[in-house]
C-alpha cells in the first residue's frame, strides 16, 4: 500500500469514525431519555420525529443557536480551553479502539477496522481519557463560582481515587493476554471452552470480579450516576459547567457521552471479547458481522449505563471516597495477586 | 454479610426498574388528547376558572354581600353592587353584583372565596387554559364566568350535547 493511499484509507477511516461516534452520542441522549422516561413512567422525547427521532438533531440546532454567555471575572482563557480539553480527549481515544478484523478491498488496500493500531494501546486510552479531567477541573475553577469550584474539586478527587482502582482493575487483563495491545487482547480472548463458553476474560480468565471494579470505577470515572457528584444537581446546581452555555455546555455534555463511548468498547475489548461472535456468510457480511457484535455489546453497557441512572440514588461524599478506597481498591489488588498467582502456578 | 445485603438490594432495585420499563405509560396526553378537553383529566375537586352560578329560576346567586372580596387572600375580586328592581331583577335578593372582576393575573386558586360565599355563588370550575399574551385579557368579568341559564329554560344549547352523548364531561360555555 503506498503512502498516499494509507493516507486515503487513513482519512476516511478518521471521517467514519468520527461521524459514527458522533451520531451515537447524540443518540445515546435520545436512548437515555426515553429509557429513564419509560422507567419513570413517562414517554420521553415524542414530539420531534416519529418517536422523538429527530431529538438529537433539534438539541444540536438550539445549542448551536443560544447566546455564549461568557460571564463577568472569569480566568478567560481557560474558561474557553476547558470544554475543548475535555470533549478533545473524550474523542481521541476513539482512536486506539479496534471495531473488527482486518479487511481486504480489492488487492491493493488490506487495512485493520481501526483508526491506528498502536501496540500500547490500553495506556493511550487510559493516559488520555485521564488528561480529559483537566477540562472539567479547570472549568470548575477558571468560572469563579463557588458551585463549579465545589464542582472541580470534586472532579479532581474523584477521579484520582477511581483512576487507581480502575488501572488496576485491567491488570488481571494484561497478566492474562501478555499485551498492551487492544487488538492483540481481543485475539487472547477468541476460541471456545466445552466448545460453547466463548474465551472471553469475564468467564474463562476468572475476570468477572475485575468486571465488577472496572465497571465501577469506570461510572466514576465518567461521573455518571451514582457517582455523579461533580455535577450533582439537587447540591451544586450543575457543578462544573453551571456557567457555561450554549455550544461549550454541549461540548461538556458530548465529553460526558463520548467517555461512556470509550468505557463501553474498553470493557468489550478487554473482558467481553471484543468483536468475536457467531460470523457466517459472504465476505462482506464476514467484515460486517464481527463489527455489529462489537456495537451490540456496547450497546449493551450503554444500556445499563442508563439502567443504573433510572434506578441509583447518588453517594455521598464521604461513602464514595470510603466504596473508592476500602472496597474497590482492596478488591482489584487482591483479583491482581490471585490472577498472577493462577498464571505463574499453570505456566 | 453486609455487601451481599446491598447487592441483593441493588439488584432488587434494578429489577423493579427493568420492569417497570415495559409497563404501560400513565400518561395524559394534553394537547394531542381526545374530545374537547384535548386529554386532560380532572379531580372533581379541581380548583379552575370560578363559575358564578345561577339559582332554579336563572337568577343569579349572588347576593353582592362582598364576603369573597373580604376572604381573598390576593385581593384580586373587584364588585360593584346594585339595588334589584321590579323591571330589573338579577338575583334573588335584594342586591345583585353589577360588575363582578376576578383578576387571574392575581389569583391564586386557594378556594377561600367559595367557601366564604353564604349563597354558594362563586364556585371553581375545570376551566383551565388562562395563557394569554396581553395581562388585561386576564381580568375576567361577570358575563365570562356566569353559568348557563338551567336546562328547563331553554339553554340546552349551550351546553357541549354533541359530545356529552359520546360521554365527555358536561362543559358550560363561557360568557352566555
Amino acid at each position: 500500500m503506498s503512502v498516499g493511499l494509507f493516507i486515503l484509507v487513513s482519512l476516511v477511516k478518521i471521517a467514519l469514525v468520527f461521524f459514527i461516534l458522533l451520531t451515537a452520542v447524540a443518540y445515546t441522549v435520545w436512548l437515555e431519555r426515553k429509557v429513564v422516561g419509560h422507567m419513570q413512567n413517562r414517554w420521553g422525547p415524542t414530539r420531534v420525529g416519529p418517536f422523538g427521532l429527530l431529538q438529537p438533531a433539534a438539541d444540536g440546532v438550539k445549542f448551536l443557536f443560544k447566546e455564549d454567555l461568557t460571564p463577568p471575572h472569569v480566568h478567560k482563557t481557560l474558561y474557553i480551553a476547558a470544554p475543548m480539553i475535555a470533549v478533545m480527549f473524550a474523542l481521541t481515544s476513539i482512536a486506539v479502539i479496534p471495531f473488527g478484523n482486518w479487511v481486504a478491498i480489492g488487492d491493493t488496500i488490506y487495512t485493520p477496522l481501526q483508526i491506528t493500531d498502536v501496540n500500547i494501546g490500553l495506556l493511550v486510552i487510559l493516559g488520555v481519557t485521564s488528561l480529559g479531567v483537566y477540562g472539567i477541573a479547570l472549568s470548575g475553577w477558571s468560572s469563579n463560582n463557588k458551585y463549579s469550584l465545589l464542582g472541580g474539586l470534586r472532579a479532581s478527587a474523584q477521579m484520582i481515587s477511581y483512576e487507581i482502582s480502575l488501572g488496576l482493575s485491567l491488570v488481571g487483563v494484561l497478566i492474562l493476554s501478555g499485551s498492551f495491545s487492544l487488538r492483540e487482547i481481543v485475539q487472547a480472548q477468541s476460541g471456545h471452552f466445552w466448545g460453547f463458553i466463548p474465551k472471553w476474560n469475564i468467564f474463562y480468565g476468572g475476570q468477572f470480579v475485575a468486571f465488577f471494579v472496572y465497571l465501577m470505577a469506570a461510572y466514576a470515572e465518567t461521573n455518571r450516576i451514582p457517582f455523579d457528584l461533580p455535577e450533582a444537581e439537587t447540591e451544586l446546581v450543575a457543578g462544573y459547567h453551571t456557567e457555561y452555555s450554549a455550544m461549550k455546555f454541549a461540548m461538556f455534555f458530548m465529553a460526558e457521552y463520548a467517555n461512556m463511548v470509550t468505557v463501553g468498547c474498553l470493557a468489550t475489548l478487554l473482558f467481553l471479547g471484543g468483536w468475536s461472535g457467531p460470523i457466517f456468510g459472504p465476505y462482506i457480511l464476514q467484515v460486517l458481522l464481527p463489527v455489529f457484535w462489537f456495537v451490540a455489546k456496547v450497546f449493551v453497557f450503554m444500556f445499563i449505563y442508563i439502567w443504573v441512572r433510572g434506578t441509583l440514588p447518588r453517594f455521598r461524599y464521604d461513602q464514595l471516597m470510603a466504596f473508592g478506597w476500602k472496597f474497590l481498591l482492596p478488591v482489584a489488588i487482591a483479583n491482581v495477586v490471585i490472577t498472577a498467582l493462577i498464571v505463574a502456578l499453570r505456566s | 454479610m453486609p455487601i451481599l445485603k446491598n447487592i441483593a438490594a441493588i439488584a432488587k432495585g434494578m429489577s423493579i426498574t427493568f420492569m417497570e420499563m415495559f409497563q404501560p405509560t400513565e400518561v395524559e396526553n394534553y394537547p394531542d388528547g381526545p374530545g374537547p378537553l384535548k386529554g386532560a383529566k380532572f379531580q372533581e375537586r379541581f380548583r379552575g376558572v370560578h363559575v358564578l352560578q345561577r339559582d332554579e329560576n336563572g337568577l343569579e346567586k349572588c347576593v353582592a354581600c362582598f364576603l369573597c372580596a373580604a376572604n381573598c387572600p390576593s385581593n384580586c375580586i373587584y364588585i360593584e353592587a346594585a339595588e334589584n328592581t321590579a323591571e330589573n331583577r338579577v338575583s334573588g335578593a335584594e342586591r345583585y353584583a353589577k360588575v363582578y372582576n376576578i383578576d387571574y393575573n392575581r389569583c391564586i386558586f386557594c378556594g377561600y372565596c367559595v367557601e366564604a360565599c353564604p349563597t354558594d355563588a362563586i364556585t371553581h370550575g375545570h376551566g383551565f387554559e388562562l395563557a394569554t399574551f396581553n395581562a388585561s385579557n386576564l381580568v375576567y368579568r361577570k358575563e365570562q364566568m356566569l353559568a348557563p341559564m338551567p336546562a328547563h329554560m331553554g339553554a340546552n344549547a349551550v351546553f357541549n350535547q354533541a359530545e356529552v352523548n359520546q360521554g365527555a364531561p358536561a362543559v358550560p360555555v363561557q360568557g352566555v
